[in-house]
């Protein structure tokens, strides 16, 4: 749906993005995960005509961003990282006005109008100005806008920015309800966002994809080793050489102690699931298990180890880049 | 086309949703008023001279007020301009918007057109309250209609060309008082390049007389309407517009 072929875009001197190359396909919520100032919005800007890419190619829904623009415009709902409201007229007005500028047929428009009020809930506020306009309500007025014309693409630049927490939920339920019908591209710098909506991570740093896959896949493959949690009421034995003793575990370590309950970090071969047998070693040793979980390395630790200079050798040693070109070019 | 008028009515819509509309044409109602009420003074003692000296037939309105009266017009479409068009991209660009705008399916110069024709609109409303005062005349008097038509085509050109000036210079900035200040700047320039022409050659005064906007308008001012000045003003627009267009774009690659 969405192809992004060597993208680089340079201001000046300044290389923004850099040979940047993505897939999405239908349906697929893409995350779009950077520090501010990676290069997210110029590539965003890029695949919906609002700027032309210094080189490389996009193809939005079928059609090259460059070479037949309003073609592919028409298929795009773009929603920038301000909502571009026009402070004097009321969101009903605006959502008209959008909609027409967007092509949607006279005869369906107003239907089409009260619809997307509706799954943006804005309905109530239809008839205040955009500058009176709550953040909340601003945001959803400006989502509003780029689904007006029932896009196949939507892009989505930090729609969460600014929202409070119960909009911040609401908002995210809505983009996942979207996905399916539209292909969704949704750029962050919120990390749990990224766990919790979309399928697919790009994560870029100085203009350059740094890693892309799944949300989960991402964390397990830096980690390179499963690492369990084992909180154990031992009656004050040590119960570390029993762990250490159990078929695949490679180390273990005291992660903390509170009264009586002990807890463990305790590491293994990838691909070997040790739950069971650590289980079973606990409790025929006669303790109290209290606790066993996978212990998930956070998305943001992920994120820092990909973005930061020193963790970048690590990372590559781990093979977590399936961009191979990354190596090549650094 | 269709996109062209959505634009032009946004456009439109804007200046009566902000006080600038209203301001733009309450002062010239009121501006044009007072020119009115002055020429029509003017005009009324000249003709009580002519028929105490016996002079045979009455004055000609056309030439003795309105000639003058339309002129003077120019004065205000040079400070009122600036305020309608000072905004149109500045604004734009300053809330957002243009993201909008760029990423609908619309080419630039539907957009400009739009930005363009809403503007024209609101300069036609302003000359047509001027009507008012015109009707009073033929109600009055017997005015000779074809030179005020040509007058107020001529009117209509030139308010255009100042719209193409401010909308290039709109399109430069996302500061609204610099693009209207500079507006104005212009203008004033374009309005006043000519004067040096009496204290020069005829090579600089041929050059500055044909770049003066309001020479352009004179003749249109008599009732002629000569090819060469509708050529004039049809391809300054262009020019403007077009570089207008220019500027759009070159904003886009710089980012």
């Amino acid at each position: 749906m969405i192809e992004v072929q060597h993208l680089t875009k340079r201001y000046g001197r300044v290389t923004a993005v850099n040979d940047i190359s993505f897939r999405v396909e239908r349906g697929e919520i893409l995350g779009f995960l950077g520090p501010n100032g990676a290069g997210k919005t110029t590539t965003m800007r890029i695949l919906t005509g609002y700027m032309p890419a210094t080189e490389g190619k996009a193809v939005v829904a079928g059609f090259d961003v460059f070479d037949q623009p309003i073609e592919a415009k028409r298929r795009t709902g773009y929603l920038p990282e301000t909502p571009p409201l026009y402070p004097d007229m009321t969101v009903k007005e605006y959502l008209d006005f959008v909609a027409k500028v967007k092509g949607v047929p006279a005869a369906g428009r107003r239907e089409r109008i009260r619809q997307v009020m509706e799954r943006v809930r804005v309905a109530d506020v239809a008839d205040r100005l955009c500058s009176k306009l709550s953040k909340g309500y601003r945001q959803r007025a400006g989502l509003a806008q780029a689904l007006i014309h029932n896009p196949d693409v939507l892009i989505l630049d930090e729609p969460t920015a600014g929202l409070d927490p119960k909009q911040i939920i609401e908002t995210r339920n809505l983009i996942k309800e979207l996905a399916g019908d539209h292909t969704i591209i949704l750029s962050t710098h919120i990390l749990p966002e990224v766990s919790q909506t979309c399928e697919r991570v790009v994560i870029i740093n100085k203009g350059r994809v740094v890693a892309e896959d799944t949300p989960h896949n991402l964390t397990a493959r830096l980690r390179g080793s499963e690492t369990l949690y084992v909180q154990v009421d031992a009656n004050g034995a040590d119960a570390a050489g029993t762990l250490q003793r159990v078929p695949g575990v490679t180390r273990v370590a005291e992660a903390d102690r509170r009264d009586r309950a002990v807890g463990y970090e305790v590491q293994s071969e990838s691909g070997h699931d040790l739950r069971r047998d650590l289980a079973r070693a606990i409790v025929s040793g006669g303790w109290g298990l209290l606790e066993l979980r996978p212990m998930h390395l956070s998305l943001e630790e992920v994120f820092l180890s990909l973005t930061t200079d020193e963790a970048a050798g690590g990372l590559e040693s781990a093979e977590t880049t399936p961009a191979g070109e990354e190596a090549t070019h650094a | 086309m269709r996109n062209t008028l959505t634009i032009a009515h946004k456009e439109l819509r804007s200046y009566f949703a902000s006080p600038i509309g209203y301001i733009v044409l309450g002062f010239f109602a009121l501006l044009y008023g007072w020119f009115y009420v002055t020429m029509l003074s003017y005009f009324v003692r000249q003709s009580m001279q002519v028929s105490q000296f016996g002079g045979a037939g009455t004055m000609n309105v056309n030439l003795v007020m309105l000639r003058p009266l339309l002129q003077n017009v120019t004065i205000l479409l040079l400070f009122l301009m600036p305020m309608v068009t000072m905004r149109s991209y500045a604004e734009e660009k300053r809330s957002g918007t243009i993201e909008l705008l760029l990423t609908s399916p619309l080419t630039d110069l539907e957009i400009i057109l739009g930005k363009f024709l809403g503007a024209l609109s609101l300069w036609a409303m302003a000359l047509g309250v001027s009507l008012i005062h015109i009707a009073i005349l033929f109600a009055y008097g017997q005015p000779e209609w074809k030179p005020i038509a040509t007058a107020y085509l001529g009117l209509l050109l030139m308010g255009g060309c100042f719209i193409s000036v401010g909308l290039l210079i709109s399109s430069l900035t996302s500061n609204q008082i610099i693009a209207g200040m500079a507006t104005f700047g212009v203008f004033l320039l374009l309005w006043v390049v000519n004067w040096i022409g009496s204290f020069s050659g005829p090579t600089v005064d041929g050059v500055t007389r044909y770049l003066s906007i309001v020479d352009h308008f004179d003749d249109f001012a008599k009732g002629i309407i000569d090819t060469s000045h509708l050529i004039y003003y049809v391809s300054f627009i262009s020019f403007g517009l077009f570089l207008t267009a220019k500027s759009v774009d070159s904003e886009r690659w710089r980012g």
